[in-house]
């Protein structure tokens, strides 16, 4: 079953077409990953899939319903969410309360309940709390839970990010280049938290340049390059595909990565 | 910090509040200084509301003066042009406020940064200049004098009477702060302050929560400018003004943006001061804007918390 | 008709004025993202130093230079110790540093000099000229003539010289006009020192219309922000524009309308500009890369 169908989407930013006709559809359940060279417009388009930007042409579809156009905080709502590239942790707060900030779509109290610490908030407070601490747990971050959130190395923050999304239940989980910057064994951990995810039947969709967590990792593969769809396929058929290999290293690097492989 | 420790800390801090409420009188060498301390509570009560603005959801109100105004001309305008009790009327006035600053925050809560700066500054500017002209309802310039609280017959002008009853309801405001810290809607507004984007992409209705956080303070500052106005007995504009609006925020920064307790200590050493240099009166204006650039250049996190990172360091 | 003409000449002049404020701050916004507050005390300081200087002694045209030459010092001052060490602070955080300032010179003036209102004279006598049935002062018209002149130097110095070209090299990306050997520092610091110059000079011409005291600089600051605003904050030419419109609404308004509200003028527009078209009329909406 699609999920997450994506039709001739474009934007263009001051006379520059970003992203241009693209059309991608993701079937439930699976890693879908997007590839392509820096610039080719792999975040515009999760920007434009979470609802960061709206395109100035085409279509998204979550679960069947039209959603182009949406808010984030309206994505929220309906099941999708991601993390971001360049980290947005809430550093001022602790590690636990980030989390507890994901379970926001999923709390009921209102302000004048807030205000006065009303029972209703103290049963919430617990609930978020536990909920919380059970994403912790799954990305390995429970037992740093009270600490402040900046003191986390790099890639904790990364899985700190990873399990804020999970907290808020989605179906659908965006995670922009989770792996950037992390060291090998960081790298591991991700590709494990990633692989239990996918256990659990949400979809995950992911940009990244580690090429070898990608192609360990994902069912399908779709590249972009100039903001326009190179090709898809699975893994494999992307490795090998020469179209690919020269949108990443030009004509000549791909001349070389030929003579390399003989 | 564990839950435990975050529990203990929401009561002890209320505890200690309410304390330093009970027990400074005891310390007190006149009956003048209970009007010091009732003034302390009620600037404090407007500190607090306005550092859940800027503190906790990170926005900023250089205008804020005006909701205190609205809340004190309610509570003048109420008795005097309506035969209203001061009560109904301090609370007319914290519902007007309510409902002002739900009318100008939808529009500029979207702005950021400097811009949302300006915006609340002309905003106050606004209200300071209508209560200045509207002399038939404000009594203009010069101002006009308040009724008298009156209680079920009990008619409350002394200072300790104000003492008490400004203590009394900013331990009450106190407490509904560290409520909302600890609340999915702090929580929420916090995540604000950090990033805003994560904020919605978690479900947050970023602008939904703003514009609470804004009315929520603005009720603050009114009631915080109704007790000022039945307390001293007579207004003017100024109350409403530029100066007034920045010696708030100054509050807010010295004692700490995001600090509830903060709160008091920014309150105490900006309403203290000028009564320590009556001598010095002329000075005021230069103090005021030495202390502001001086704690926003070198002590930008302020007192409380610069004091918080000091005792944590000694610990290790 | 004559009653119009006098309103245009009067809104004219006042608008030159806040044409100049709002120069002053965009030139230091365009050179360093900074919306000083204290602007309006530039131009008190101009007026306020001069009478003092002069009820000293010293013959009035000699009064005014050392009265620019001070404020210019004082522009200086304020980068070097209010503004530079808090380089890495947040926008807001600036602008509070600049409120604190205004507040502190407003607070130094006020004992240096006194709090009353002061005169100049002006430079051409005090009777006014008659223009097509309006009463025009002659000092209306060397206030549009030296806000003329002075804007037409500011473009000469921009377009025609090289230290006009690393002001706008600096406004247009710090980092980069660092790399290429521009002191950004000193250039900040020219940018303040030129900002309370015009400023000054600002302050001295209206001064025998509008008189002067301790505490004019406050709303002069916002109304020149307000015009800085409404012609788009980073444009020089909107600067100007957006400083004759104020001051013609102001006026317009104060005369047909009411004169009580005449000081709400500029505090609706900003808002309304804020709201609305945040880039004001000259300026460019800037895209936010997330």
């Amino acid at each position: 079953m699609t999920i997450l169908q994506i039709d001739r989407l474009s934007i263009t930013f001051g006379g520059v077409r970003a992203i241009d006709g693209v059309s991608v559809a993701i079937d439930a359940g699976q890693v879908f990953s997007i590839i392509g060279p820096n610039g080719s417009g792999k975040t515009t388009l999760f920007n434009l899939v979470s609802g960061i930007y709206t395109p100035n042409d085409g279509s998204i579809r979550l679960a069947g319903e039209t959603v182009t156009g949406l808010a984030p905080e309206q994505l929220a709502r309906r099941g999708l969410s991601r993390t971001f590239q360049n980290l947005q942790t809430f550093f001022r707060m602790s590690v636990l309360e980030n989390v507890m900030v994901g379970r926001h779509r999923h709390e009921r109290t209102g302000i004048i309940a807030d205000l006065l610490h009303a029972p209703s908030v103290k049963r919430q407070n617990e609930a978020t709390r536990q909920a919380s601490r059970a994403a912790l747990a799954r990305v390995g971050l429970a037992d740093v839970a009270d600490r402040s959130a900046g003191s986390l190395a790099y890639g904790a923050l990364k899985r700190l990010e990873i399990a804020r999304a999970l907290a808020s239940e989605p179906t659908v989980l965006l995670l922009d280049e989770p792996a950037a910057g992390c060291n090998p064994i960081e790298t591991q951990d991700i590709d494990r938290v990633i692989r239990s995810i996918v256990k659990e039947g949400i979809t995950v969709v992911l940009v990244e340049h580690d090429m070898r967590l990608v192609m360990n990792i994902s069912d399908r593969v779709h590249v972009l390059a100039s903001g326009r769809t190179l090709t898809e396929g699975t893994p494999d058929q992307v490795r090998s595909n020469p179209a690919v290999i020269e949108a990443y290293l030009g004509v000549h690097g791909s001349q070389e990565a030929v003579r390399a492989f003989d | 910090m564990s839950v435990r420790a975050l529990l203990e800390t929401r009561l002890l801090s209320a505890i200690a509040v309410a304390a330093i409420v009970i027990v400074l009188p005891l310390f007190f060498p006149s009956g003048y200084y209970y009007r010091i301390g009732a003034l302390v509570f009620i600037f404090a009560l407007a500190v607090v509301g306005l550092n859940l603005l800027m503190g906790f959801a990170g926005q900023v109100s250089l205008g804020h003066a005006g909701f205190m105004g609205i809340g004190a001309y309610a509570a003048a305008i109420g008795p005097v042009h309506f035969g209203a009790p001061s009560w109904l009327s301090l609370l007319a006035g914290a519902a007007l406020s309510g409902v002002i600053a739900f009318a100008v925050g939808r529009p500029i809560l979207k702005l950021k940064g400097h811009y949302l700066a300006v915006a609340t500054l002309g905003f106050g500017l606004l209200v300071a200049i209508v209560l200045t002209n509207e002399a038939g309802w404000t009594g203009g310039p010069d101002g006009m004098a308040v009724p008298k609280l009156a209680l079920f017959g009990w008619r409350v002008s002394g200072s300790d009477e104000w003492y008490w009853i400004s203590g009394a309801t900013f331990v009450g405001g106190f407490v509904l702060a560290l409520n909302l810290m600890d609340s999915p809607t702090g929580r929420a507004l916090q995540a604000i302050h950090d990033s805003e984007i994560a904020a919605r992409v978690l479900g947050v209705d970023v602008a939904r929560k703003k514009l609470t956080v804004f009315i929520v303070s603005a009720m603050y500052a009114s009631v915080a400018g109704s007790y000022l106005a039945l307390f001293n007995g007579y207004i003017t504009p100024e109350g409403a003004g530029f100066l007034r609006s920045i010696e708030l925020v100054a509050m807010v920064v010295l004692g700490g943006m995001g600090s509830i307790v903060g709160s008091l200590v920014g309150a105490t050493v900006l309403v203290v001061l000028p009564q320590v240099l009556t001598v010095f009166h002329e000075y005021e204006q230069a103090l005021l804007g030495l202390i502001v650039m001086g704690f926003m250049i070198f002590l930008r996190r302020g007192i409380v918390p610069s004091v918080a990172a000091v005792i944590a360091g000694w610990r290790k | 008709m004559a009653e119009l003409l006098q309103f245009v000449f009067s809104g004219l002049t006042v608008g030159a004025i806040y044409a100049l404020v709002a120069l002053g701050f965009t030139l230091i916004y365009k050179a360093s993202d900074i919306i000083n507050f204290a602007q309006g005390e530039f131009v008190m300081l101009g007026g306020m130093t001069t009478v003092f200087v002069a009820l000293a002694g010293v013959p009035l045209p000699l009064a005014a230079l050392i009265a620019i030459a001070v404020t210019t010092a004082v522009g200086i001052a304020l980068h070097r110790f209010a503004i530079a060490p808090a380089r890495d602070a947040s926008p807001v955080a600036l602008i509070m540093i600049t409120i604190g300032a205004s507040i502190f010179l407003r607070g130094v003036a006020q004992i240096v000099f006194d709090k009353r209102f002061h005169s100049l004279p002006s430079l051409f006598g005090g009777d006014p000229i008659n223009i097509g049935g309006a009463a025009i002062l002659p000092q209306s018209l060397v206030v549009l003539a030296g806000a003329a002149i002075i804007v037409s130097l500011f473009w000469l110095f921009i377009d025609r010289t090289l230290l006009g070209k690393a002001v706008i090299a600096t406004a247009a990306n710090r980092l980069a006009a660092r790399l290429i050997g521009i002191d950004t520092r000193r250039i900040v610091d020219f940018s303040f020192a030129v900002s309370a110059a015009i400023g000054a000079i600002a302050g001295i011409l209206i001064t025998p219309i509008a008189l002067t005291s301790y505490d004019a600089g406050t709303l002069l600051a916002l109304k020149g922000f307000a015009a800085a605003m409404l012609g788009g904050i980073g444009s020089a030419p909107g600067a100007v524009v957006g400083g004759l419109i104020l001051g013609m609404i102001e006026a317009m308004s104060a005369g047909y309308i009411s004169s009580n509200y005449k000081d709400a003028v500029a505090f609706v527009i900003i808002l309304v500009v804020l709201v609305g078209m945040p880039q004001g009329l000259f300026g460019r909406a800037k895209i936010e890369r997330v």
